[in-house]
């Protein structure tokens, strides 16, 4: 289904990247909100890397951490409230928190772009969507109001928007859902980044879109070879595009696993609880599964391990001890690559 | 768009009718008499107290002087006449018109640039110092009754430091024009201010705002494109209902500074009775008004697209 | 069957899909139970305009009922021989001569202590009066709709169309012997609109949510419908014009009097435009009225804004 005209050059995949190292790389990253209430922390500690023409799906509930990781790695954070306290977020080797803020801004939407989840409150209202992707051009290319424009139509087309010239004047409101989301992924792409974070970007829209939008971006990142941050809720969504899977959960990774492996064998229990909360058809008639409790208060997050409380596995050692990241390695001993867990009874969990 | 335009002229014309119809009783209906006025304490002789009365038409019922009062005004664009001076309200208008008009720009000008600067200031310090000094000011400034603040800036500027003239002579002169215009301009100001800050701040922290940072752009390019073109869309409505405002509100600030402009002689037909010329008065600014407020609508259209006309 | 799927998997995962944005996304808020109104009343605990403007409202309040605890000098009666315009003695607080005298003997402290009454009956009268009126009206029209409300918000727009303090004015002067329950009376006929109109937009949004047409659909009438299901929901709005409106109406009686056309008796108005008239000569007497009426109109401005920061959560 990708359908390039002959206009459109595809572009020679990328180098670089891969030969010095990730893309991507946050090292032990924290972040911590301000509030009335007290000190919220929503980010404690979490690694990852991604690298060209990967993409590394970041999982969990909202308020574990998914999206203010993306926004503090696109430096969009509220600061104040938030901060950093400690942690690097290296991109190509550099750490961007030790960057100007003008630094910073040159890399955001020409290097790293992000797609948010709600297109239409994240599309300014009252600018027609040709003037906010033609912008990107103007801005970080110094191209004319015209040529801009005709970029604009260009990104609309290679999105599929049908009868993109006629519509490059319209404004946010007068497209569909999915349209929408189009045009955002069209303005995050519109510099061609190395890396594309994209931010629940499926979940306002219904389920046949859903498909298709994601089934664009993922051609789209095919065909740029960038490298691709989904976060997400949805297990679904995933399944098809990741290549590997972080689990958050309360500002930490508790698993992370190649995508196929983690769906076969979950190595941490609420891993597993998300994976039995998903209808199946062979189960028809049972009582669906649901992780009992809430997610912890982040101004108040359980001692040990933040999973504990709705746990059906915790034993003492969870209450007092926070469980590290480890390996995981099969019975025999040897090493899954790209596995970890956050779980003092892993083994269990993975073999039992 | 031009069938919403004829639809709000059309609403417009009973609103009109009221208005004038509202204005018109509330003068005659109630008690007080104009030519009776006229004599003062004295009294005049019945005799030509009753001639006069019919003179103006005054012994006719209330509707059939409404009726012919309109008539005349719409026709003849005739308001009648000024009973106190014989001369015709229209002349009297054309006299005071200009200066109210220039008094109103030069508010409405202080108003602008003040209101909508400190606005974006305080709205960008949101919570911040600056933020709060601000908004006790323009409390301040709401709080302060015009005829107070009229008095202190008179003492301040005119007794003491001798810096402005206490009252207006020339109302061509913007000099003189400078204190009332500040002073009328005062509690819309201070909204102005107030309704920059609250929609720069709520705006600041919209989605997309996020994604114009997002995108990498410049920080003026944020403030200057995206955030600016959102936030004032509810300041520039409230500037054009303003400008009613602002000529109806002149009645203090116009006696305060003897200013001869629509106020100061409104002023002077209420406490003399003259209905014709209250009457004629208060058309015209209910005329600037329901023109302002459809204005605004329209303008409201044009700067959000996603406004219809409905 | 997609759509079931999707949902299920989000119920089960406990997420709300949403929160994305970074002061919402630590929101796990405490776990006691809020509503508006305890929100609201948290905030105002916590704000310092709103305390600033309370206590200043204690002691207005105080003033007006028990004026005899700040002074015992008669407001009306002066004594012209003896102190004519005689200057404040700023040393003597709380004394009949602290604030000076005016151009007819009367102490100036005396008469400022006096004064606060009529502005705050006419402050709290007006309003309670405009809440009323202009809550009903917004109410029907809003309520029912239609041709009604196309009526209602036509008369709406005729007394709105007449500038407010010109339409009193003209009001006023037809009555000479002005009393609070007159001025009242005038300033109400014409504030009443923006209440009405804030109200009536409340009601068209409450309206439509989803518990009142399950109400209907139960069968309940439709006074308890507008009162029970609606009104709680319509009064955020009209609380905070209210207290705004509050300050408004005690700075629009002084005005009128100070035109000469308000409360007959003792008044901050009346005193301001007399002492007006000793502005080069005896500053004081306008000045400390003044600064009361100030005072008093920035206490109840202070706390409609308190008010509004209170409830209306798009503002925090």
């Amino acid at each position: 289904m990708t359908i390039i005209e002959d206009s459109v050059p595809v572009p020679a995949p990328r180098k670089g990247g891969a030969d010095d190292g990730p893309l991507l790389e946050v090292r032990d990253l924290h972040v911590e909100f301000h509030t009335r209430e007290g000190v919220a922390k929503a980010v404690n500690g979490v690694n990852y890397s991604v690298s060209a023409g990967e993409t590394l799906a970041v999982l969990g509930e909202s308020g574990s951490g998914k999206s203010v990781t993306a926004q503090a790695i696109m430096g969009i954070l509220d600061m104040p409230p938030a901060r950093i306290p400690q942690g690097e977020i290296l991109f190509r080797g550099q750490d961007m928190l030790k960057m100007s803020g003008e630094e910073r801004r040159k890399i955001r939407g020409q290097k790293i772009a992000m797609i948010f989840q709600d297109a239409l409150s994240s599309l300014n209202p009252v600018l027609s969507v040709g003037y906010q992707l033609g912008e990107m051009f103007r801005v970080h290319q110094g191209l004319s109001k015209k040529e801009a424009k005709a970029k604009a139509i260009e990104l609309m087309d290679r999105v599929k928007i049908p009868a993109a010239a006629a519509r490059v004047n319209d404004y946010p409101h007068q497209f569909s859902g999915g349209m929408r989301q189009r045009i955002m992924i069209a303005m995050a792409l519109a510099l061609e980044p190395d890396l594309i974070i994209a931010d629940e970007p499926t979940t306002a829209l219904d389920v046949t879109v859903q498909a298709q939008v994601m089934d664009l971006l993922a051609d789209l990142q095919r065909e740029y070879n960038m490298g691709l941050i989904l976060i997400t809720h949805d297990l679904g969504v995933v399944a098809d595009v990741a290549d590997k899977i972080a689990v958050m959960y309360a500002g930490r990774i508790v698993e992370r696993a190649p995508v196929h492996e983690l769906y076969k064998r979950p190595a941490h229990p609420y891993t597993r609880g998300l994976l039995d909360s998903i209808p199946r058809l062979d189960q028809k008639g049972q009582e669906l599964y649901a992780i009992k409790g809430l997610p912890p208060n982040l101004l108040r997050i359980p001692t040990g391990c933040a999973f504990n409380p709705r746990c059906p596995k915790a034993q003492d050692i969870c209450r007092t001890d926070v469980p590290a990241l480890l390996p995981v390695s099969e019975q025999d001993g040897t090493e899954l690559v790209g596995r970890g867990s956050a779980c003092h009874f892993w083994k269990e969990t993975i073999h039992g | 768009m031009g069938r919403y335009v004829a639809r709000r002229l059309l609403q417009m014309i009973p609103v009109f009718i009221g208005t004038t119809l509202l204005i018109f009783l509330m003068v005659y209906a109630l008690p007080g008499d104009p030519v009776r006025g006229l004599f003062g304490d004295k009294g005049g002789s019945p005799a030509v107290i009753a001639s006069l009365r019919h003179q103006y038409g005054l012994d006719q019922p209330i509707l059939v002087q409404y009726y012919h009062y309109m008539k005349d005004m719409i026709l003849h664009f005739d308001f009648g006449t000024q009973i106190a001076s014989g001369r015709p309200v229209t002349d009297v208008l054309s006299e005071a018109f200009p200066v109210t008009l220039r008094l109103a720009s030069l508010s409405f000008a202080i108003e602008v640039v003040l209101g909508i600067a400190l606005g974006i200031w305080a709205g960008m310090r949101a919570g911040r110092f600056a933020d709060n000094a601000i908004l006790l000011v323009s409390l301040l400034l709401i709080s302060v009754p015009v005829f107070v603040l009229g008095f202190i800036l008179k003492v301040v500027f005119a007794f003491q430091l001798n810096w402005l003239p206490p009252n207006v002579n020339d109302s061509t002169n913007y000099n003189e024009l400078l204190m009332p215009a500040f002073v009328l301009a005062t509690a819309s100001l201070a909204y102005v201010t107030r309704l920059t800050r609250t929609s720069v701040a709520e705006n600041l922290r919209a989605d997309y705002i996020r994604t114009a940072i997002a995108k990498g752009l410049p920080r003026r390019r944020v403030v200057g494109v995206h955030l600016m073109r959102n936030s004032l869309i509810p300041v520039i409505t409230y500037l054009g209902t303003d400008i009613g405002a602002l000529m109806g509100g002149a009645v203090v600030t116009e006696g305060l500074f003897n200013i001869q402009g629509i106020g100061g002689t409104i002023y002077q037909s209420i406490v003399r009775r003259e209905g014709t010329t209250l009457v004629g008065l208060v058309t015209i600014l209910v005329l600037v008004y329901l023109l302002a407020s459809l204005l605004v609508d329209l303008l409201y259209a044009v700067l959000d697209p996603r406004i219809r006309y409905a | 069957m997609p759509d079931v799927t999707k949902t299920d998997v989000q119920t089960a995962v406990a997420t709300d899909g949403g929160a994305t944005t970074p002061v919402a996304a630590p929101a796990a808020k405490p776990e006691k139970s809020r509503s508006l109104w305890g929100d609201a009343w948290n905030d105002l605990r916590h704000s310092w305009i709103f305390g600033v403007s309370a206590v200043l409202i204690l002691l207005l309040l105080t003033i007006t009922f028990f004026p005899g605890l700040f002074t015992d000098t008669d407001p009306i009666k002066g004594d012209l021989a003896k102190h004519f315009l005689q200057k404040p003695k700023l040393g003597h607080v709380f004394s009949a001569d602290w604030l000076g005298y005016d151009q007819q003997g009367r102490s100036v402290y005396a008469r400022t202590i006096y004064g606060t009454r009529a502005s705050v009956a006419v402050g709290f009268g007006t309003t309670l009066a405009v809440t009323v009126v202009g809550g009903l009206m917004g109410m029907i029209a809003g309520y029912f709709g239609g041709i009604v409300d196309s009526i209602l918000s036509r008369l709406t727009d005729v007394f709105f169309g007449i500038p407010f303090l010109l339409a009193t004015m003209v009001v006023l002067t037809s009555f000479p012997d002005r009393t609070t329950w007159v001025v009242i009376g005038a300033l109400a006929a014409f504030g009443w609109t923006q209440i009405a109109r804030v109200m009536r937009g409340a009601v068209i949004t409450t309206k439509q949510a989803d518990y009142v047409h399950a109400a209907k659909a139960l069968g309940a009438s439709t006074p308890r419908i507008m009162f029970r299901h609606i009104l709680p929901n319509t009064l955020a709005p009209v609380i905070v014009v209210s207290t705004i409106s509050l300050g408004v109406y005690i700075s629009a009686e002084a005005t009128l009097s100070f035109l000469g056309l308000g409360l007959n008796g003792v008044s901050w108005g009346n005193d301001i435009s007399d002492g007006g008239n000793q502005i080069r000569v005896a500053q004081w007497i306008m000045l400390y009225p003044s600064i009361m009426l100030s005072i008093t109109v920035l206490a109840f401005i202070m706390l409609g804004e308190a008010v509004r920061n209170a409830l209306d959560p798009k503002l925090r």
